[in-house]
């Protein structure tokens, strides 16, 4: 009896990358690098439709996005149906590929789909949320912003923005652009290319919903202060700093993203809070019953925190009312025992945010 | 004693079933293999996603990765019913007068014994079939309720509300009930003749398998570490009763049941390889199988009610004969 648990429960869990993107970001010409290029891992791809996917491969998997609302009376507990159709059906024959991609339409809400990895059960089983990747179009995405909520759901919602096209734009317009993302999202990580053209290293197996993993590899969050910057810049630089740029020429934009005001057609806001160390009795029920009462408000939420009387940094991360959390690793030695948070999300009340994390801080 | 005979396979088994009483083990790459003095090995789909044992015809209807639906007789007759493009056939069901149904996307399609085909289009994706064994009718899982086609006559289908989604359906072997399964762990009802709701909830896990027992007097399901075994023989179905549960472990989940063709008894498949046969009676049970190296998937029993063909979800298989 306990060899056959020890199989079951011995098989890996496959990685999953969600493309988002309006039509015309980029989505298909990054599918066919994936699809094409020898990276020595093999992967099965969910798309809506086998459209512009010049490439003839069995494990491209047309699906019809199937939005299931969960009968429990939450407004914001959506999956997508089909992927968890087409999840179950591609695991039992594993083997075949290492990762799986889910390519959504261009007006998708990647919301259910990031909720089908975490709320179902058989889905949660076989596969894990690697990360959720956006390709934005430098030249159209103010256009898109004025017409439509989901392209600020797309760019809230990543955590790898591909800021694509962007020879289609003056360097002004670009850094403009680029504010308008950082606005949005301050955790996510930016990639400025030509023809969706980032190292696919840069958008697969990121693990940014790996509790171990999230916030380490994310130098722009939370963390900012303490990486290896070959030069400062806040945390809401957006630079890649392992890379020379040649178009990096520009001046440093206007950073101040907390107070989106001067951006137009944004509605998506972040709050990031920094705090001491956290008293566990109060800071659990606490971010409880934040994500219970301002749930459907909330997109992301990451954050660090230093508990009172305990030795290792305590992780956490959210989608709307799910809430995962875990001790990551020991505090270093010489490391502040500091407390960081981010909401990402619509009518967040920052004030009233910031003083009731602050009143969690242990005496 | 019961006797176990191993089959030894790679692969995930949908379907378990004695065509012509030589045992057939279809998997989930398309492979059909059946124990026919010696291992023999047939192909049918690219990726066998669907399989419906079609018992009337001798058969087993098979839908897959490929957009295709084949008929697997006994002896290794494998032949192609029809072509749905490249999109995945998620279910196929078989119904009266050699007639069978398949699914894809949103569209449902019957197929009938001549070859012609009609199309039913829904609005969202179909996610199970089902035909009624009364009459050419047949009935579509989806979301928010169940929807009842008549693909003999033209006319308008009849819509079953339930919020939530439903994931797959079944009608009791006399008619009167059409049930489905959930996403959201739970069983829903509709007595057809007045449109009355059950509801059937409690389980920790989906429900993925369904088994009516004879003449329909009770629905065997999976989903609990106990077989939960609904009484259908009232008139109105299991409405204010209390369920069987049958064959209750710690914590493991019964994965698979599937009634015997003349008692009340039910061969009750787990997530870690063991088989139990339970008499609803008295709850007593024989132990058919030890735990193996994967979850039961399938299992089928032959016509003279003595043996069990089984399959598990990495492909240890075999067949049980209760008699020894």
């Amino acid at each position: 009896m306990s060899d056959a648990k020890t199989t079951s429960e011995a098989q890996t869990q496959i990685p999953v990358t969600v493309l988002t993107g309006y039509l015309g970001a980029g989505k298909t010409t990054l599918l066919n690098r994936i699809l094409s290029e020898n990276h020595g891992k093999r992967y099965a791809v969910i798309v809506n439709e086998f459209g512009e996917i010049g490439i003839d491969n069995d494990l491209i998997v047309e699906s019809d996005e199937e939005i299931y609302e969960m009968n429990n009376g939450c407004v914001c507990c959506t999956v997508r149906g089909d992927l968890i159709r087409v999840v179950e059906g591609l695991m039992r024959r594993p083997g075949r590929f290492d990762a799986i991609v889910v390519e959504t339409t261009g007006l998708a809400d990647p919301v259910p789909v990031a909720q089908t990895f975490f709320m179902d059960d058989d889905v949660r089983t076989k596969t894990k949320l690697d990360a959720v990747v956006a390709l934005v179009d430098a030249k159209h995405l103010p256009l898109r912003l004025k017409d439509s909520k989901e392209a600020e759901d797309q760019i809230a919602f990543a955590d790898v923005v591909v800021l694509n096209k962007t020879d289609l734009v003056t360097p002004e317009e670009l850094a403009k652009v680029e504010a308008t993302i950082r606005a949005i999202n301050p955790a996510a990580r930016i990639h400025r290319t030509t023809r969706a053209g980032v190292a696919l290293s840069e958008v697969l197996d990121r693990g940014a919903f790996d509790l171990s993993r999230a916030l380490e590899n994310d130098p722009h969050f939370l963390e900012a202060h303490d990486h290896d910057h070959d030069h400062e810049c806040g945390p809401d630089c957006d630079h890649d700093h392992h890379h020379h740029h040649d178009h990096h020429g520009h001046d440093h934009h206007d950073h101040d993203h907390a107070h989106p005001s001067d951006i137009h057609d944004v509605t998506v806001k972040s709050v990031s809070l920094r705090g001491g160390e956290m008293d566990p009795k109060k800071f659990f029920p606490w971010i409880e019953k934040i994500t219970q009462m301002e749930g459907p408000n909330i997109l992301r939420l990451k954050g660090i925190i230093a508990l009172k009387g305990d030795d290792e940094r305590y992780v956490l991360q959210g989608v709307h009312m799910i809430i995962e959390g875990d001790h990551q690793r020991a505090w270093k030695d010489g490391e502040k025992h500091e407390s960081r948070l981010v909401f990402i999300g619509r009518e967040l009340d920052a004030e009233r945010l910031r003083k009731s994390f602050e009143a969690c801080q242990a005496a | 004693m019961p006797t176990v005979a191993p089959l030894d396979l790679e692969g995930h088994c949908v379907a378990a079933v004695f065509l012509n009483d030589v045992p057939h083990f279809a998997l989930a790459d398309g492979a059909i293999h059946r124990l026919d003095h010696g291992q023999k090995t047939v192909q049918a789909n690219d990726g066998l996603l669907a399989a419906f044992h079609d018992a009337a015809n001798d058969r087993l209807i098979t839908g897959g990765e490929d957009g295709k639906v084949f008929a697997v007789k006994a002896g290794g007759d494998v032949s192609e019913l029809a072509s749905a493009g490249k999109k995945w056939i998620t279910n196929v069901t078989a119904g009266p007068q050699g007639s069978i149904a398949y699914g894809s996307g949103k569209t449902a399609f019957v197929r009938f014994a001549d070859g012609k085909t009609k199309e039913f289009a829904h609005p969202r994706s179909v996610e199970g079939l089902a035909f009624s064994p009364k009459g050419m009718r047949i009935g579509v899982a989806r979301y928010n309720g169940a929807t009842l086609h008549f693909p003999a006559a033209e006319g308008k289908p009849v819509e079953l509300e339930w919020a939530g989604a439903h994931t797959g359906i079944t009608f009791s072997p006399d008619g009167a009930f059409l049930v489905t399964t959930m996403q959201e762990n739970a069983l829903h009802g509709w007595k057809l003749a007045d449109g009355k709701h059950m509801r059937m909830t409690g389980y920790p896990g989906k429900v993925k398998s369904l088994s009516w027992s004879v003449k329909g007097k009770w629905l065997a399901s999976s989903g609990a570490p106990a077989a939960i075994v609904w009484p259908f023989a009232a008139k109105d179905g299991p409405m204010g009763k209390a369920p069987l549960e049958l064959g209750t472990r710690g914590n493991v989940m019964v994965t698979c049941v599937a009634c015997h063709p003349s008692q009340d008894v039910a061969a009750i498949g787990y997530d870690d390889g063991m088989i139990l046969a339970v008499r609803f009676a008295d709850a007593k049970e024989v132990l058919l199988r030890r735990p193996g190296k994967g979850a039961v998937t399938a299992m089928g029993w032959d016509k003279e009610e003595r043996r069990i063909a089984f399959g598990s979800a990495v492909g240890d298989c075999g067949v049980i004969d209760i008699a020894g």
